[in-house]
């Protein structure tokens, strides 16, 4: 029987079993894998700190900024925006409805679910998006992204989730996938005329200063959301942090709860998976 | 042609010169404004304007309505630097960034 009779078949069906079970392309997206690979990372770079430390951001990092924020956090400077928060979350609607009739177990300890990926919509969902769609579908006016209100009122429902692990999901669902990826694309990328990405703060200086600030780090950063920021001297949204951050490194910010920003939060949260949720927080 | 007439002469020669001077400077201003206004346009189109653009931009725009012409150029000029230099940085950013992930 000739030689080639006998190869054949054999390469025919090495190319069906390819086809069948092609294998994993080296850089196909695997979020079990980096976030295992980010928590080493900075287990690594931080020997002496335990996982749940990284979510009080640069207090985990200087001892001495640690003992002033634990008396600081004595009389928090977030209380007043908790109080405010509370009241805003009880009180009803032009309708009689309130916010705990659009979220599941009626608002309370849910945080640590959020952003989730919606899968009738193909869009990530943060909560500060979720807590105006709520009050758009109550007939009530948005409010800003970056403002007291939706600090407020995302401070008290992050303290009703205080301790409880992050636990954000990504579905079986190319898109969830998708968001994903440009949610870690976009981290890692610089931008601005400093040619800063956010990896360049939050993961190569944790710990180090950038003039007066100790950087925190990436890891737990989503879980402190949101912040009360004595250099601004009031209470910060998720998005207002990301615009700062954007305007800091000269890059022209992108709109409150654009695709991109929501992605972003999508994939720092996966990448806390686990650790606790200490929002309110409180910075320098 | 006596001497007045020679100085009033003069006089007009030189209000002509002067006045297509500040007309070509004009339209240089437009033209290096309308530059750096595409190139600005191409970065949004990146999501990477930078901040720095953008003051650029209306420092030209300032200087243009002031009637400083020179400065407007130079800042229009700068403008279209600053948004040449955030193209080549998103553009360089879409595989580069893979640098920088932790695996």
């Amino acid at each position: 029987m000739p030689v080639q009779v006998l190869i054949l078949p054999l390469l025919a069906a090495l190319a069906l079993a390819l086809l069948v079970h092609p294998a994993p392309a080296a850089d196909a997206p695997n979020p079990v894998a980096d976030a295992k690979a980010f928590k080493t990372y900075f287990a690594t770079k931080f020997p002496k700190l335990k996982l749940e430390d990284f979510v009080n951001g640069p207090y985990s990092m200087s001892e001495d900024m640690r003992r002033q924020w634990q008396e600081k956090e004595q009389f928090p400077p977030y209380e007043f925006a908790l109080e405010a928060g509370k009241q805003m979350f009880a009180t009803p609607f032009k309708n009689g409805r309130t916010y705990a009739d659009c979220f599941p177990n009626s608002g309370i300890g849910i945080r640590q679910n959020y952003p989730y990926f919606d899968e009738k919509q193909g869009k990530v969902v943060t909560l500060e998006l979720a807590l105006n769609r709520c009050r758009e579908a109550n007939g009530e006016a948005l409010y800003s992204y970056v403002e007291d209100e939706m600090a407020s009122l995302t401070a008290y429902m992050a303290f009703t989730s205080r301790g409880k692990p992050m636990n954000i999901k990504i579905p079986n669902d190319p898109r969830a996938l998708e968001a994903y990826e440009d949610g870690k694309r976009y981290f890692y990328t610089r931008r601005g005329q400093l040619n800063f990405s956010c990896a360049s703060c939050h993961i190569q200086g944790p710990g180090e200063r950038l003039r007066a600030e100790i950087l925190a780090p990436a890891l737990g950063i989503m879980n402190a959301l949101p912040i009360y920021r004595s250099e601004w001297g009031g209470m910060g949204t998720t998005s207002r942090r990301l615009i700062t951050c954007n305007s800091q490194t000269r890059a022209v910010p992108l709109d409150p709860q654009s695709d991109e920003y929501r992605d972003l939060e999508y994939y720092l949260s996966y990448m806390s998976n686990g650790l606790p949720i200490s929002g309110p927080g409180a910075r320098p | 042609m006596s001497m007045i007439g020679n100085a009033a002469f003069a006089a007009l020669l030189l209000t002509s010169a002067a006045t297509q001077a500040l007309a070509a400077s004009e339209a240089d201003f437009k033209a290096a404004y309308e530059a750096a206004k595409t190139a600005d346009n191409r970065a949004a189109a990146l999501h990477n304007r930078w901040t720095t653009t953008e003051v650029a931009l209306t420092a030209a725009k300032t200087a243009a309505a002031a009637g400083d012409f020179d400065a407007a150029i130079a800042a229009a000029k700068d403008a279209e630097a600053l948004a040449k230099a955030s193209i080549f940085q998103a553009t360089r950013e879409k595989e580069r960034w893979k640098d920088a992930e932790i695996r």
